[in-house]
């Protein structure tokens, strides 16, 4: 899960992290107020979606006033201008896709003079199985950038949980940063402080970038982005109502409360499968024969047969799709679940488009006679291509 | 699987097929719940050697005619079990694991599903040094065709034969052992090793295991989207293949149309920063000269084309 920028600062803050003074604004209404109470003389107006590279990015409206996504001001009347314009448009960058997202908040943030600018990040190294730290000097950049083009600016360590954070560890950031004195002091505070938070509170990466020195000697981190482990949510009440539902896609969203993994995607072909690898092998053999997938779906094992309905409904709502593909290799999974939730689905809702069903593995024989019995107009498959085949036949390649 | 006093992890060479076979005694972790009920029943009936199982507070009952125990270390002490099987859910599982290692149980297999991350991380560390191999967490088990069932496969698509398959995607896994069945080719041992981000037995374990098994004449292996582990595995292969320990691979890569930045249902199946694609993994399997099938329907049929020549 992530979370918007103010926000994550919101958590670090908890664990001693230092951060600029900034206030969260929803409503242009409050901007002046907001703005004279962090006092000035200069602002900094950060649009707040779950995208990087938002500074860079352009409103779609003009209305927006023609800059990014990120602007300075310095005047009051100058802050409460920029949160009219952004509130409510439309920002593009190079991760949001040309679509966009809708710029819902504001951070009014206090300016600061920077002296220089580094990157730090802690993310899961999977091949160790444990949690690196990423350090590099460049920082403000795409990281993957520096990666490419000057990987020796790039330092990476991982730590021992049975140790946990050492003071080692912090004078190693040092060391490649090259600070010294009280601003090293500071980087070393903080390394233990930002390992202790995202241990906390089961991150899966956290990343600052940049981490500032400013004119008067003090690192802050100026812009952070940090997403959580969805598997440890539970333990994380506090964690789990930061989530910010209008940055998701309402059919994801509905998914997700039937304990379902769907991811919405552009083409044209439905897919309700059972098991994550088996999804994306079922969207590949789609492409292979000449179509495009228009959804990721992993029904999982234990699923019932409402949830089952739930899932075959969320495929048929979706304008886009011209067919659909059942495809299920029953092992938790039992096939005559498949087919009774399938059917029932059909009966509530309805079915305009072709389907073809393959079923294999456990109760095969009795989920095929549920799906004979039932008189539905459904194109049985033997095996995986016939099903893909069939369905690109039906449905019509892109 | 016996060991050696000396040897700090279990002898990864001396089980034919790999890791379990028909004398291997088992025991299953959260034994009386749903989970564990359905699946040890399914085991019993393949012929698994289920022994007991763990479900603390109700040591001393008796559950599937078999001895119920408190604790780990007791049922390892009355049964002699070797290998244990873990359907506890998420929020006990990484403990169910760490106490399966404190008992010093050879071989753990995880199937649950949703263990955070951070749970891994401590149980990778408590794996290091132990006597311990942990097969998952979510994933299908493993199984010896016709002899020992430890996990949620379905037994009946399985013929004993010749094929070791090794994945990272459960229902994958039942594919290709459907598609070697069909093909007349029957498998050794399929392990499924879970798609997580921080797990137990990743490919090269697995694949060291298939190379120095006589019984295993070729291999399947199934990857996906998401982390190096299939290009480690492919290195791996190439430098093998160069020592003269060959054996035919096919290999399949999930994933080719997944948009990047997206978690593909398993916590470890995403594209990130520019990493872990599957045009990547694809390319250096082809270049370890691992067969590579262009569609998951066709793992069995490039198999059996290869190996005719």
């Amino acid at each position: 899960m992530n979370i918007h920028e103010y926000q994550a600062k919101t958590v670090l803050k908890e664990f001693g992290v230092p951060m600029l003074r900034g206030t969260p604004v929803l409503r242009t209404a409050d901007a002046a107020a907001t703005a004279l109470e962090l006092g000035g003389p200069v602002w900094v107006v950060k649009s707040q979606i779950h995208a990087g590279g938002r500074g860079k990015g352009t409103f779609k409206e003009k209305e927006a006033g023609g800059k990014g996504g990120v602007r300075i001001a310095k005047s009051v009347a100058e802050v409460e201008n920029f949160v009219r314009e952004m509130l409510g448009r439309t920002l593009v960058t190079e991760q949001t896709g040309p679509a966009g997202k809708q710029v819902n908040r504001i951070y009014l943030e206090e300016g600061a003079n920077i002296v220089k600018e580094f990157y730090l990040s802690l993310l899961v190294d999977r091949s160790a199985g444990r949690v690196a730290f990423v350090v590099s000097t460049e920082g403000g950049m795409d990281i993957e950038e520096v990666a490419r083009h000057m990987p020796d600016r790039i330092a990476s360590f991982i730590v021992d949980p049975a140790t946990g954070i050492m003071p080692h560890h912090g004078r190693m950031v040092v060391n490649v940063l090259g600070l010294t004195g009280g601003v090293a002091q500071q980087a070393e505070k903080l390394t233990s402080q930002l390992y202790a938070a995202f241990v906390a509170k089961d991150m899966a990466m956290l990343e600052i970038n940049p981490l500032i020195v400013s004119a008067e000697g003090q690192l802050k981190c100026l812009d952070t982005k940090i997403s959580f482990d969805d598997n440890a949510l539970y333990r994380h009440p506090e964690i789990a109502a930061l989530r910010d539902e209008t940055e998701e896609d309402a059919k994801e969203i509905e998914a997700s409360k039937n304990d379902l993994n769907y991811i919405a995607l552009s083409g044209t072909i439905g897919c309700m499968v059972n098991g994550a690898g088996l999804a994306m092998a079922t969207m590949d053999i789609i492409k292979l024969y000449g179509a495009e997938p228009a959804n990721f779906l992993d029904v999982g094992g234990g699923a019932t047969k409402d949830k089952v309905a739930e899932a075959f409904k969320i495929i048929t709502v979706d304008p886009k799709v011209r067919g659909i593909l059942v495809n299920i290799f029953g092992g938790i999974m039992k096939c005559d679940i498949i087919a009774e939730g399938v059917v029932a689905a059909v009966k509530e809702t309805g079915l305009e488009v072709p389907l073809v069903v393959r079923l294999e593995g456990t109760n095969v024989e009795l989920g095929k006679k549920i799906i004979a019995r039932s008189g539905l107009n459904v194109i049985t498959a033997d095996d995986l291509d016939d099903a893909a085949r069939k369905i690109v036949a039906a449905a019509g390649k892109d | 699987m016996p060991r050696g006093k000396s040897s700090r992890r279990p002898e990864k060479t001396e089980a034919m097929p790999i890791l379990v076979d028909k004398d291997t005694k088992v025991i299953c972790q959260g034994f009386t719940g749903k989970n564990g009920t359905f699946h040890s029943e399914q085991a019993i009936t393949y012929g698994t050697k289920m022994v007991g199982g763990v479900s603390p507070g109700k040591g001393g009952a008796r559950h599937l005619g078999l001895p119920v125990y408190d604790t780990v270390a007791r049922a390892r002490a009355a049964t002699g079990a070797e290998a244990s099987v873990v359907y506890v859910p998420p929020p006990g599982a990484a403990d169910a694991i760490c106490e399966a290692i404190d008992a010093e149980i050879p071989l753990i297999v995880c199937i649950t599903e949703g263990i955070p991350v951070a749970d891994m991380i401590k149980v990778k560390r408590a794996l290091c040094g132990s006597k311990s191999r942990l097969i998952g967490p979510n994933c299908p088990g493993v199984m010896t065709a016709g002899e020992c069932k430890i996990g949620i496969m379905p037994g009946n698509i399985f013929k004993p034969g010749s094929v070791g398959i090794v994945s990272r995607s459960g229902t994958l896994t039942y594919e290709a052992v459907y598609q070697t069945t069909r093909e007349g080719l029957g498998q050794t041992t399929a392990v499924g090793i879970g798609g997580d981000p921080v797990k137990g037995a990743d490919f090269i374990e697995v694949l060291e295991m298939f190379l120095a098994d006589d019984a295993t004449k070729s291999i399947i292996m199934i990857g996906e989207i998401g982390g190096s582990s299939e290009e480690d595995a492919a290195q791996f292969i190439a430098g093998e293949t160069k020592r003269g320990r060959n054996k035919p691979v096919v290999g399949f890569i999930a994933g080719r149309t997944a948009p990047p930045g997206r978690r593909m249902g398993h916590a470890g199946a995403i594209i990130a920063g520019g990493k872990g694609g599957a045009e990547d993994k694809i390319a250096a399997m082809l270049a370890a000269g691992i067969h590579v099938s262009p569609s998951p329907a066709r793992l069995g049929k490039t198999l059996a084309d290869v190996l005719r020549g």
